[in-house]
């Protein structure tokens, strides 16, 4: 997602942040996760903006690639700002004026919080392959521990797209006393068979890559190849046809003529070949594949409902806004509109908005003055009825 | 007499929320921008929902606040539960509807009552307008040209009652409005109303005798219902 951070035009920001850390699940208290595991300690990176009224809280949950750096800016010289900066700050859709917005890197993620990248006290050595495989639910689980100690008890929203809209779905149902409202954007109950399919060629090109080492690549140059491809296949998914027609075309990237070679002749050759070499500078290859497995595993139905996406959500109370994107392929819009369809037969408060979109999936990403007036509106009235 | 517009809704929508009592659960079919459900909660503290096909006018009610879902009504209405609201609301909107009969049905599964409003065809100045010019008509109410109108049925006050015995569904009042004009705003009209009323507002739910004789009456025999398919005209 880093491609499309843009310092705000207006130059409105909440200026410098810090990232901050959280420890818990000390053995021998240690997380139990869903799948029976012990986890622990675990630590969590964390960024706060606004100022707590006990009653204000915004949770932003992100997606695959994102971090706890939402907004804001490191250090005066930072180039660019957090991940989703046209959309929290002072006056923005999520107005840092009005609510505390927090947002941390989930668990299993590389980004300063607990992942296979971490050193695991009982060896002494990074976990590689040896950590446990997570769930959107250890995720938000591990949120939740987060906001204890933060002292906030209720959550006037959730908020996120993509993975990030899993955990908010995650979030409504496991906790549905702490959670006033949830904002689940460009995302499913559980991942179709083509998500799965992106997701299968991804990891298989980090494990076929020799550098991959069985995951255990911290002391060696890792799978950056691997990695790379990876994050072209995603940014594939991530765009549409009409997105890469008005993006690149069949433009020839630096040159008037093909060159009779493989190098990047085409501009989308070009422009994939630098996302996966920035992506790899950044991004921990077991991570990926510990997200994405999460992602696959997602099903919301299952997991609550014993098969039924409506029972799921018969156990939350809040109210939702839920937005899809038209050109959203990845996950396109009649999968929201199951979200929408089980939420209406439980009598919830649902609004909901297909926007019109030519970017496909990174939609949620980009500015879109539709997407922040609907949120700040959504937002607004849940704060004034509290 | 009512005002043409005030509080920003007009002067038939005034109407339709003068008989929704305070509190009430409201769905507004075809919502637009949210000018009945704004001020039905405002006025009303009604808890209201809306169904806009628009993206647009389905964004705006929720930038107001208000709970909507983009979304085509005729498959939107499908997913509520049984007697889900108070009232359902189809403002200005059933001379559109591909298939009214279902749609009503729908209303008045998900809704105790329902409240439906239309232009009324047989408004004497469409009439008058067919008969001396000879061209379709078109009026303050119905304001298309034959190839542009998003209106695909004709209906009158009387073709509507007439379409309640159809279906099986009681009409518990109505108003028959005509706008006066649009400074001085909208009147009711009680003598002639098929002639003289432009817009015709039915406040309308579930047969109640239909009800009772479904409920009554013993589960038909074998041989009853045999007779009945037999009955039934291929």
């Amino acid at each position: 997602m880093s491609e499309y951070i843009e310092n705000d035009p207006r130059g409105i920001s909440v200026g410098l942040v810090e990232k901050k850390a959280f420890t818990f699940a000390e053995p021998p208290d240690e997380l139990v996760l869903e799948s029976g595991c012990r986890l622990g300690p675990i630590t969590l990176a964390y960024e706060t903006y606004g100022t707590f009224r006990g009653d204000n809280a915004v949770l932003v949950c992100h997606a695959l690639s994102g971090d706890s750096h939402a907004a804001g800016y490191y250090t005066a010289e930072d180039p660019k700002p957090g991940w989703w900066d046209i959309m929290i700050g002072p006056g923005k859709g999520i107005d840092t004026d009005k609510y505390f917005v927090i947002c941390s890197n989930i668990l299993g993620g590389c980004m300063g919080s607990t992942g296979p990248s971490s050193i695991n006290p009982k060896t002494g050595r990074p976990y590689g392959l040896e950590f446990p495989v997570v769930t959107i639910g250890d995720m938000v689980e591990a949120q939740k521990r987060l906001l204890d100690h933060l002292g906030i008890e209720r959550l006037l929203s959730v908020v996120g797209g993509s993975i990030g809209g899993m955990q908010v779905l995650e979030w409504a149902i496991r906790f549905p006393e702490r959670v006033v409202t949830a904002v689940p954007l460009a995302t499913t109950t559980r991942h179709s068979a083509l998500a799965i399919a992106f997701n299968e060629v991804a990891r298989q090109a980090i494990m076929a890559d020799p550098a991959w080492q069985g995951g255990d690549y911290y002391f060696g140059p890792g799978p950056t190849m691997g990695l790379a491809v990876a994050r072209m296949i995603g940014h594939i998914t991530y765009l549409s046809d009409e997105a890469m027609r008005l993006k690149f075309g069949r433009r020839l990237q630096d040159k008037a003529d093909f060159s009779y070679n493989f190098d990047a002749d085409f501009q989308v050759e070009s422009y994939l070949r630098y996302q996966g070499s920035k992506f790899v500078e950044r991004f921990d290859a077991n991570s990926f594949l510990y997200i994405t497995k999460a992602a696959d595993y997602f099903d919301l139905g299952r997991q609550h409902g014993r098969g039924s996406v409506t029972r799921a959500f018969s156990k939350t109370r809040a109210k939702f806004l839920v937005v899809s994107f038209t050109s959203d392929w990845l996950y396109p819009t009649y999968q929201s509109r199951e979200i929408v369809r089980a939420l209406k037969k439980n009598g919830l408060d649902v609004s909901f908005c297909e926007i019109e979109a030519q970017w496909g999936h990174d939609a949620f990403l980009l500015p879109n003055e539709r997407l922040s007036e609907m949120i700040r509106g959504f937002l607004d009235r849940a704060y004034g009825q509290i | 007499m009512v005002r043409f517009e005030e509080n920003g809704i007009r002067f038939d929508l005034q109407w339709v929320a003068s008989w929704i009592p305070p509190g009430s659960k409201v769905l507004d079919l075809g919502c637009g921008e949210g000018e009945l459900l704004h001020y039905l909660k405002t006025h009303k503290s009604v808890e209201g929902t809306g169904i806009e096909l628009d993206e647009a006018k389905a964004a705006r009610c929720i930038e107001r606040g208000l709970s909507v879902v983009h979304g085509d009504m005729n498959r939107e209405i499908r997913d509520f539960a049984e007697n889900s609201f108070d009232f359902v609301i189809l403002s200005q909107t059933l001379q559109q509807v591909y298939e009214p009969a279902e749609l009503l049905r729908h209303i008045l599964r998900i809704g105790k009552n329902g409240v439906v409003s239309f232009p009324n065809f047989s408004y004497w100045r469409i009439r008058l307008q067919l008969l001396l010019t000879g061209y379709a008509p078109v009026t303050r109410e119905l304001p298309y040209q034959w190839y542009d109108t998003p209106n695909i049925r004709v209906i009158t006050l009387k073709d509507f009652k007439k379409f309640a015995d159809a279906v099986g569904f009681e009409i518990v009042r109505s108003a028959a409005l005509v706008i006066v004009d649009e400074k001085r705003g909208g009147r009711r009209v009680s003598f002639l109303s098929n002639l003289r009323a432009a817009y015709g507002i039915f406040q309308i739910r579930k047969n109640h005798q239909e009800t009772l004789k479904q409920t009554k009456s013993p589960a038909p025999s074998k041989d009853e219902s045999q007779r009945k398919v037999k009955e039934t005209p291929s």
